[in-house]
């Protein structure tokens, strides 16, 4: 049953309201798995002075950024340099409506499924939303009017520009094996078991390279270690962010973690399932077990990509060209034609 | 519902905008978007000429205006950047001689 | 007014401020900001016309890529604010007028002679399954030749762009 209009209305604000709420505490704590994990790959303890655990850590560093002095720089460029973070944050945010968490639930007839909207290109509005995220960082570091900005600014615009076509070349494999573009129809398709214990996910299903360039080019697509020349800090100060200070600083590490969190629902839906997992006990239980699986595995993408940056050093910018163009280019289109002859068969 | 003419004028004033921005422009650059400007106006009446007759060649007509438009923005922005380390310059007046 | 309608308005809108503020800006990124504020706005019109691919590739193609690369051509070259000349004041007293004269002319031409019909809102199937069908079986030819296209405009670009400036005895530097 369709819902009447004003109830649609609702429903959407109350899901954007809870799914908003939840993104930006998950990107908070986010911040605190990283330093926790990384302090205790290199031997230190990490926060341990705000709360049990330094557990309240996001709470102080919010109020640090809210009441530090936000300064404008005199030489910059001030219509953009104050836009710049807010298109970055903006597009970052905007990209998790189409994202869907769990299967849809029903109350009074009413079916309400766990996703804020449902579009049939709700992939493709992904890629559109966070390629338009480029500019955030562009043009911050354009309009700081700093060299070091600058440089980190070209940077990242060159490698979201090159890692995008990898990106999507990647996914295209997926796309064949489900046929369609809506997230919540790859999800499906990707239910039930081989042999009846093997998960019948996209990853096990011949798509292994296909994740594989997926990840990297989502690494640097993220600007995260090993692709964060955007931001190098030993050789460009802080890159594009050097001149930004206070909640316009803490809009850019916003939007950084909230599309490594968006990379990691991309990953999971298309590749590991999305919120399949083994179901069992009580009906509470099955109403919450899917977005349980959904939780654990972006959890597990985070603790990975927290792994990767604790483990390997920066590439340099030639080798992260050449490598993009060069070698993952020409894998994700060896994918993407085995994986168009294997399904043609 | 909205009338086709409505989409029609659009295309035709973003079109319009383009030829003025080509004409008294003098950035390089510029010029160049007002040219994409252009391209963008004339999709703006396939798309609505595809619904408004209910063919889809239309909206395939546009992928194809997309791929010649990024081709151009490509080689034209390498020819930008070719005549800046010649000439230093963006201004067009100024890329007046055919040769150094 | 139907909601269609308030849409359209609101994104051409969009559109002819966008379109306007490109030709009244001296800046080059401040056009480019404007151009891509337009072709976000077209993307929303495509949607209202039922054309929900082409929305898409026009925001990953169009607002993604192709204004990605000007907008570093702006950044990679310094671009400043735009220079006058003798020339250009010309084009504006001819330019401008003449325009305008052939827009409201093309304008009052369309709205007289197509009159009110309305466009079915979504009653084409543009989704990309179809669009697909059509770009690979009817379309298949001028497909593959757009493909050569853009491998000649990949090696142009490179070969202009690529190499360091000709020192002029016309050799090339390492």
């Amino acid at each position: 049953m369709a819902l009447p209009i004003w109830l649609f209305i609702l429903a959407s604000v109350i899901k954007s309201v809870i799914v908003l709420g939840v993104l930006l505490t998950a990107v908070a704590y986010t911040v605190w798995l990283e330093r926790k994990v990384v302090g205790h790959m290199q031997n230190r303890w990490g926060p341990t002075r705000v709360g049990p655990f330094g557990l309240l850590q996001p709470a102080a560093d919010g109020l640090k950024f809210i009441f530090k002095e936000d300064l404008t720089p005199p030489h910059v460029y001030k219509p953009l340099f104050i836009a710049a973070p807010m298109i970055a944050l903006i597009f970052a945010l905007t990209s998790i409506s189409v994202v869907p968490f769990g299967n849809s639930f029903t109350i009074h007839g009413y079916t309400i499924p766990l996703q804020i909207t449902d579009v049939n290109t709700g992939l493709l509005l992904i890629l559109g939303i966070t390629s338009i995220g480029v500019y955030g960082v562009a043009l911050a570091g354009w309009s700081s009017n700093n060299k070091y900005s600058l440089l980190g600014g070209l940077r990242a615009s060159a490698q979201m520009v090159s890692y995008e076509i990898s990106l999507g070349l990647s996914l295209v494999g997926v796309l064949i094996m489900s046929g369609s573009f809506s997230l919540r129809a790859i999800v499906d398709a990707q239910s039930g078991h081989f042999w009846g214990f093997i998960p019948r996910w996209n990853i096990f299903h011949g798509q292994i390279i296909g994740f594989f360039c997926y990840l990297i080019a989502a690494y640097a697509e993220t600007n995260r270690i090993p692709f964060d020349l955007p931001e190098a800090e030993t050789e460009l100060v802080a890159g594009y962010h050097t001149e930004y200070s206070a909640m316009k600083f803490a809009m850019f590490f916003m939007a950084e973690y909230t599309n490594m969190i968006t990379v990691a629902c991309v990953a999971t839906l298309l590749f590991f399932g999305g919120w399949h997992g083994p179901l069992f006990g009580p009906p509470l239980v099955r109403v919450i077990l899917p977005l349980f699986w959904f939780a654990v595995k972006i959890f597990a993408f985070l603790f990975l990509y927290i792994w990767v940056r604790g483990t390997l050093p920066r590439f340099r910018y030639d080798q992260l060209m050449a490598f993009g163009w060069k070698f993952l280019l020409p894998l994700a289109l060896v994918n993407l034609i085995a994986t168009a002859i294997a399904v043609a068969w | 519902m909205v009338p086709l003419s409505y989409y029609l004028v659009l295309s035709g004033f973003l079109f319009a905008c383009g030829v003025a921005g080509f004409l008294i422009k003098r950035n390089i650059i510029t010029i160049f978007m007002s040219i994409e400007l252009m391209l963008n106006g004339v999709n703006l009446s396939f798309v609505a000429f595809a619904a408004h007759w209910h063919v889809l060649a239309g909206q395939v007509f546009v992928f194809f205006v997309m791929v010649v438009a990024a081709a151009e923005a490509a080689v034209g922005l390498a020819i930008i950047i070719s005549v800046y380390r010649t000439r230093e310059t963006l201004n067009v007046d100024r890329v007046n001689l055919l040769k150094l | 007014m139907s909601v269609h309608l308030i849409l359209f308005l609101a994104f051409g809108a969009v559109c002819v401020a966008g379109a306007v503020n490109l030709l009244a800006q001296r800046h080059p990124i401040n056009g480019a900001l404007s151009l891509i504020a337009v072709m976000a706005a077209l993307a929303g019109e495509y949607l209202l016309l039922g054309a929900e691919f082409v929305a898409a590739v026009q925001v990953i193609v169009y607002a993604g890529a192709i204004m990605v690369l000007f907008v570093f051509t702006i950044m990679l070259l310094n671009a400043g604010v735009e220079e006058r000349t003798k020339d250009s004041r010309v084009a504006i007293l001819l330019g401008v007028p003449g325009v305008l004269l052939g827009g409201v002319l093309v304008g009052w031409v369309v709205l007289r002679h197509s009159g009110t019909e309305a466009v079915p809102a979504g009653a084409l199937p543009g989704d990309p399954a179809t669009i697909g069908q059509l770009l690979f079986h009817e379309f298949l030819l001028p497909f593959e030749i757009t493909s050569v296209l853009i491998l000649i405009a990949i090696m142009g670009a490179v070969v202009l762009a690529g190499k360091p400036a000709t020192s002029p005895a016309g050799k090339v530097e390492e």
